[in-house]
């Protein structure tokens, strides 16, 4: 979860301006675990983009004659405790699991970036001041200040988006500065000072694209540890309501039939595992793949 | 610098830290749309009653005055009254601390035993069965919800095998160890109380697997990772060549070497256990400071709420020191710098 997004950042990518990027996509392609990994993302984005074309059954909607059946022909994973469809409503958790993922990845990596990129470059006070502000929201365990955030806003899956974000972007700040810092003394930095480019442009024309790999592979492991996070929120409560099928509320719904209608804390449960093992391999390989170094000793 | 002055900076660093910390908590607590008033009371609570529990909680103050007057007794060790208990949050603090405490402790240890040797076999086995393995368990731990696997374990273990209870600290019907320092295996220790230390372990075992195993999974992927880049460094080839035994060749200047980086990671990881906590004790009843978190966040009881978050923002900053001092005892040249 986003503890993990602390240990990963501690694993972070060095910075490596001037390397060969075309040698990353090959690299990346020769790992099987990568390979794997990629599969099994492509068919977690299928699911999420085509539950509604291939469910069989509508997500909600109960069926109280079809309640707790096991998996068959016609429910392949079984029927839930109110009838419900149990792989249709699998589906659908895989729609809003990828909404949550880069819902608050996608904003969160461009704030922390943006932040990161002026505390690296500026300096002095400024960067001063954003440290210890990052250093405030670093010292918070994650899941009990998104906790707390998403109590005082009320529990919903949109608050509980807004609570994991306000807990991820620091890692990012800390991520794009560290980088900056170590970048703007080189010679293409210097250069493009010398012949008059502006702050923006030495920003986002020569330093951004040269934190773009270590940006992918933080951002990766993020959508998996923001996918646990979410599930874990809405287990405890705090996240999406029932009878949203989001994975976390599914366990929750299922946890008193674990010994006798086993397939319904099951199946939600092998689904957030695979995917979440999904990102963890791509984002090891993407590793790998951008940094020789360290191929094969994570 | 020395030691002294690096210790004096660190703990400013940590004061100012969470003085932020608060300040964020307080921001939290008093400036979003929930009130705390109708979570208490209830719709139907009349005026002079609103009234009344907002002098009591001090909430018909200017925030600004509300955080000066929390800070104030933070300062003096107060921190407020629980809404929903009705008793000073540093006593439930004190009462519910000891049970996270011992869980995370005891989920430290699981990931460090399991882990580290792990973590070794599968650098000496680089690419052979026995890393695959591990790897795969690494990866397993590092994606798995802790909140399932618990609900597996005690699915398999308590309903099915009924090997393990599925709750709580001690059974029942066994009294709790005297409270010398509120960790049940410990006070059980002290007191020579052999029902209750049985009782107690048992109920440890899995929770503490169910926290510990995401910890495993990293420190395992740590220890492989700094042994692996260990193992080629010309030291290890002069031990081999005097003739020591490979065993010691590994322990002796492999594992000191590699441990390093690790112990970064193990603070970190502790950090992380309190989150883990939340989830962990949930499922297993754990009376602890997780599941008072959770209630607390529920009803809306800020002053519990930002007990915890405060009591857990410190937890990170001082495992982090504790680990740099760690850091001393292992290598000498930090020791002696």
């Amino acid at each position: 979860m986003a503890e993990q997004a602390q240990t990963q950042a501690a694993l972070a990518l060095p910075a490596r301006m001037d390397a060969p990027r075309p040698r990353a996509r090959p690299a990346l392609l020769r790992s099987p675990l990568t390979i794997a990994g990629l599969a099994l993302m492509a068919v977690f984005v299928a699911c999420a983009l085509t539950a509604s074309v291939l469910a069989p059954y509508d997500p909600i909607k109960q069926f109280l004659s079809q309640r707790l059946k096991p998996p068959s022909p016609e429910h392949w994973m079984g029927t839930d405790q109110l009838g419900r469809d149990l792989f249709s409503r699998m589906l659908f958790g895989a729609q809003i699991s990828l909404t949550i993922g880069v819902g608050v990845v996608a904003p969160v990596a461009v704030f922390g970036t943006i932040l990161g990129l002026v505390a690296g470059y500026a300096g002095g006070l400024l960067d001063e001041i954003l440290m210890r502000v990052t250093d405030v929201f670093l010292a918070f365990p994650p899941l009990i200040l998104a906790m707390a955030i998403a109590g005082a806003l009320g529990p919903s899956l949109t608050n509980a988006m807004i609570a994991i974000a306000v807990v991820s972007w620091p890692v990012y700040v800390r991520l794009v500065r560290g980088q900056v810092l170590s970048l703007r003394q080189r010679e293409f930095v210097e250069a493009a000072r010398a012949i008059g480019a502006s702050t923006p442009r030495i920003l986002s024309q020569h330093l951004l694209p040269n934190l773009l790999a270590p940006l992918l592979v933080q951002a990766t492991f993020d959508l998996g540890g923001t996918i646990l996070i979410a599930a874990g929120l809405s287990f405890i409560g705090f996240g999406a309501q029932i009878p949203t099928p989001e994975w976390g509320v599914m366990i929750s719904d299922g946890r008193k039939y674990v010994t006798t209608q086993p397939w319904l804390p099951l199946f939600p449960g092998l689904a957030i595992l695979v995917t979440v093992a999904a990102f963890n391999l791509i984002g090891d390989g993407l590793r790998d793949a951008l940094d020789p170094r360290l191929r094969g000793n994570l | 610098m020395n030691f002294l002055t690096f210790l004096i900076r660190r703990l400013i660093g940590i004061v100012a830290v969470m003085l932020g910390v608060s300040v964020i908590t307080f921001t939290i607590s008093h400036l979003v749309p929930a009130d705390p008033v109708a979570a208490a009371l209830g719709d139907r609570a009349r005026e002079d009653q609103v009234a009344a529990f907002r002098a009591e909680y001090g909430l018909d103050k200017p925030v600004v005055e509300q955080y000066f007057i929390y800070m104030n007794g933070l300062l003096h060790g107060d921190l407020g009254k629980s809404i929903r208990t009705r008793r000073p949050v540093a006593d439930d603090l004190r009462d519910f601390f000891p049970a996270t405490f011992e869980l995370s402790l005891v989920a430290l240890l699981v990931a460090l035993v399991i882990g580290m040797p792990t973590g070794i076999w599968s650098a000496l086995f680089r690419n052979r069965l026995p890393d695959h393995l591990v790897r795969l368990f690494a990866l397993v731990g590092g994606s798995l919800p802790i909140f399932w696997l618990g609900l597996l374990l005690i699915g398999l273990f308590y309903s099915q095998l009924g090997w393990l209870p599925p709750g709580g600290r001690i059974d029942d019907f066994i009294p709790p160890p005297q409270t010398i320092t509120g960790l049940f295996v410990l006070d059980s220790l002290l007191t020579a109380n052999s029902a209750a230390l049985r009782s107690s372990l048992h109920h440890l075992i899995l929770p503490a697997f169910t926290l510990g195993y995401f910890s495993t999974a990293v420190i395992s992927r740590m220890m492989r990772s700094s042994m692996l880049e260990v193992l080629n460094q010309d030291y290890m080839r002069t031990a081999r060549a005097k003739g020591l035994l490979e065993r010691f060749v590994i322990l002796r200047h492999g594992l000191r070497n590699a441990l390093i980086p690790t112990l970064t990671i193990i603070g970190l990881t502790f950090g992380s256990l309190l989150s883990g906590a939340v989830l962990t004790e949930t499922i297993f009843t754990w009376p602890g400071l997780g599941r008072y978190a959770t209630a607390s966040a529920i009803g809306l009881d800020f002053p519990a709420v930002m007990g915890v978050t405060l009591l857990a923002a410190i937890v990170y900053p001082v495992a982090n020191l504790i680990v740099d001092l760690g850091y001393a005892w292992l290598d000498p040249r930090i020791r002696n710098a």
